[in-house]
């Protein structure tokens, strides 16, 4: 269908839907990439105005990527439940905001009955503030030996990456990392390799230490999900199944994956009764499809929307948008990022999700870690699940920044955070809290650092 | 505030036991971050000097052929990816014309993010994977030399030099504490529109802090041998090389 409107009398033509979503998107260098931007900052606004007089039901009938082509338009035709749909199904989407913003309550229920176009869609003619605003009000708790998510609290993945992974440097930054508190969400490794001995021997590493130390918390090798399938084989101790996942059937495949192949690897990660429920481990970022020359002419944004769809198909325990790992030719600078995180956090929350955020960039993007403060704040704020910790914020295997264990205390500190409740019991249990949600004068007389079991042999 | 635990610092470069005032960075480890960042910056747009790379290639006895992509600038090469994936005219005809006798490995080197990460490792790197090739007995191409290029680019080179198999090595983005990372990428079948889920990786060749040249160039022998007898690269190729066969 045809979306068109004049202004002054200057007539404003969009072809169709998906092009109506990527010119009212707000500006970004993965869309000027592929042709999708608005041409003038006019064109935007004017688009946002078509939009918000678009009706939500319009996303169930005209489905941006034809379901006969693609499995993820079609997993989404089937998650959408009328009935809970039904409060918001008479509404536009310029009246959907108004509607979210209005409301004070907990908006969790309202995820199955939403599609990622539609929030996609609204997202793009709301202000920070109201993304931050709304997806304050969505609680999505999960749990492996720890709970994730409650009210006033904030989760960290440690991330102790090492460019050759040796065991011995990663459980160096562990136990750094462990000493300022982090590591609540999950302790994840990027091995350098996939190699099948390599990635066996990190696990064995990781679950020594949770198991050795009791540390309420889970471990997560980020290989690809084929590589996690085979080490279960093996015997492997997999706690959280990783895996990079997109918006498209097409972009999946350019990752080697599939929903069958998920399906497959949810049931074997049951099948070893580690956790309960929330066993997967997802990571998003925008432009993923774009990359893969696979968006189908669907805006970066709505793409990446459209991969939370994946990602609650399989209840997973931590959902992380990567956002500014993926370089200024698809978020060109500090401005783009933020604006980006925001958005994520706030389809994912919408949709059901346990978003967490890497907070980052990489240096060819015009950003610095002032950015990063910034979206840090805002994000916590907005009541982000969890964030990453990484030793002075310097990933020295992947080659970029994030945020750092300080980072996360300082958020704590600044906002009244405190870590999730089973973990924030150990570090006080271990003398590296002080019992007040502060590290404590005392912590290096933990006995975490003087028995700590990573480090002995290699 | 000092963190007693600093002689972890020598199993990695992290950066660890920093320290704190408050819950913030000290201020010396503050300011090291911002010089590191601001070194790092500057690596990004240091352009690749490619004829005196391409003299030294040839003084190992190889024949070294320099191709180009349609880029024109750093700053267009970090903006326009897909510019980066391909050959411009000149260099696309001067493929076809050559005459098109069939080789197991196209080689291609590009600066990638990095042209400090070519000029300190690019070399010895190549001369350990041209050794592992020639004790292999594979028929290698000319070692192409790209600046600016993307992974994929080795798709299009390996198609017209009728290869088996592309390899890429190519500079990785730099990062706060190595700016001469390497990486290497390895394609079965090379042909225009091989996605990424086709492609075995090789990273952080850097050493002494990262991976070794003769590790990278055996783990990329094992990866070839293996693509040869299976027929696929990519995610379905496992890499299950036993530890001690990287030396």
């Amino acid at each position: 269908m045809n979306y068109y409107t004049t202004l002054h009398g200057k007539h404003f033509n969009f072809r169709d839907l998906r092009t109506l979503m990527a010119r009212a998107s707000p500006q970004r260098a993965a869309d000027e990439l592929a042709g999708l931007a608005a041409g003038s900052e006019v064109e935007r606004a004017v688009a946002q105005r078509v939009l918000a007089e678009v009706p939500l039901k319009t996303f169930i009938e005209e489905p941006l990527i034809a379901p006969e082509h693609d499995e993820v338009s079609r997993l989404i035709l089937d998650q959408h439940d009328a009935a809970a749909f039904g409060p918001i199904a008479a509404l536009t989407v310029g009246e959907f905001r108004d509607w979210l913003l209005a409301d004070s309550s907990d908006l969790s229920a309202l995820a199955a009955g939403l599609t990622p176009e539609m929030v996609a869609a609204v997202s793009k003619i709301m202000r920070n503030q109201d993304l931050i605003a709304v997806a304050r009000r969505c609680r999505i708790v999960t749990r492996f030996r720890d709970t994730i998510g409650l009210p006033g609290r904030l989760s960290t993945r440690l991330q102790p990456n090492h460019p050759t992974d040796d065991p011995r440097g990663i459980a160096a930054s562990i136990l750094d990392g462990l000493l300022y508190g982090s590591g609540d969400a999950v302790i994840g490794i990027n091995p350098a390799t996939d190699n099948l001995d390599n990635v066996h021997t990190l696990l064995n590493l990781l679950d020594e230490i949770i198991t050795r130390h009791e540390i309420p918390t889970q471990s997560c090798v980020l290989s690809h999900i084929t590589t996690s399938m085979e080490l279960m084989r093996r015997g492997a101790p997999v706690d959280l199944v990783f895996q990079s996942i997109a918006g498209t059937e097409a972009a999946n495949r350019s990752f080697g994956i599939d929903l069958a192949v998920l399906r497959e690897a949810k049931a074997m990660a049951e099948s070893l009764g580690r956790g309960s429920h929330h066993l997967m481990y997802f990571e998003t970022g925008q432009g993923s499809a774009l990359s893969a020359n696979a968006h189908h002419g669907v805006d970066a944004q709505t793409c990446e929307a459209r991969a939370y769809a994946v990602a609650r198909e399989f209840s997973p325990l931590l959902v992380n948008t990567v956002v500014g790992f993926i370089g200024p030719e698809y978020l060109y600078d500090g401005k783009q990022i933020i604006r980006a995180g925001l958005e994520d956090h706030f389809c994912g929350k919408l949709l059901g999700l346990p978003m967490g955020c890497d907070i980052c960039y990489t240096n060819h993007a015009e950003a610095d870690q002032n950015d990063m403060d910034n979206l840090l704040t805002l994000l916590g704020v907005a009541g982000c699940s969890y964030i990453m910790g990484i030793p002075g914020a310097d990933d020295i295997m992947l080659a970029y920044q994030s945020t750092s264990f300080h980072d996360a205390l300082y958020l704590r500190q600044v906002l009244g955070l405190r870590p999730a409740p089973e973990f924030e019991a150990w570090l006080d249990r271990m003398g590296i809290f002080n019992g007040r949600n502060s590290l404590a004068d005392g912590r290096a007389a933990t006995p975490l650092l003087s028995h700590f079991s990573g480090l002995s042999g290699a | 505030m000092n963190d007693p635990w600093n002689t972890l610092r020598q199993f990695t470069q992290a950066r660890i036991a920093q320290g704190r005032a408050g819950c913030s960075l000290p201020t010396s480890a503050l300011l090291d971050f911002q010089l590191a960042h601001a070194a790092t910056r500057d690596a990004v747009h240091q352009p690749w000097a490619i004829d005196r790379f391409a003299k030294a290639v040839e003084m190992l006895g190889l024949e070294a052929l320099i191709l180009a992509t349609p880029i024109t600038s750093r700053v267009q090469y970090l903006l326009r990816p897909d510019l980066g994936r391909c050959l411009d005219e000149a260099s696309r005809q001067r493929l076809k014309s050559r005459t098109a006798e069939a080789i197991d490995v196209a080689l291609i080197i590009s600066n990638g993010l990095s042209s400090t990460a070519v000029d300190s490792h690019g070399l010895a790197l190549l001369e350990a994977i041209v050794d592992t090739y020639q004790r292999s007995g594979l028929r290698l191409g000319p070692v192409c030399l790209a600046p600016d290029g993307r992974v994929a680019l080795s798709d299009e080179i390996g198609a017209l030099l009728n290869a088996r198999l592309a390899v890429i090595i190519v500079g990785e983005r730099p990062g706060l504490s190595a700016a001469d990372s390497l990486g290497i990428y390895l394609t079965y079948a090379p042909r225009i529109g091989n996605t990424d889920a086709e492609r075995n990786c090789i990273s952080n060749i850097r050493p002494p802090d990262g991976l070794p040249y003769q590790a990278a160039a055996a783990k990329l022998a094992y990866l070839i041998h293996e693509a040869l007898q299976r027929g696929f690269s990519g995610v379905r190729l496992k890499d299950d090389m036993p530890k001690q066969l990287l030396g």
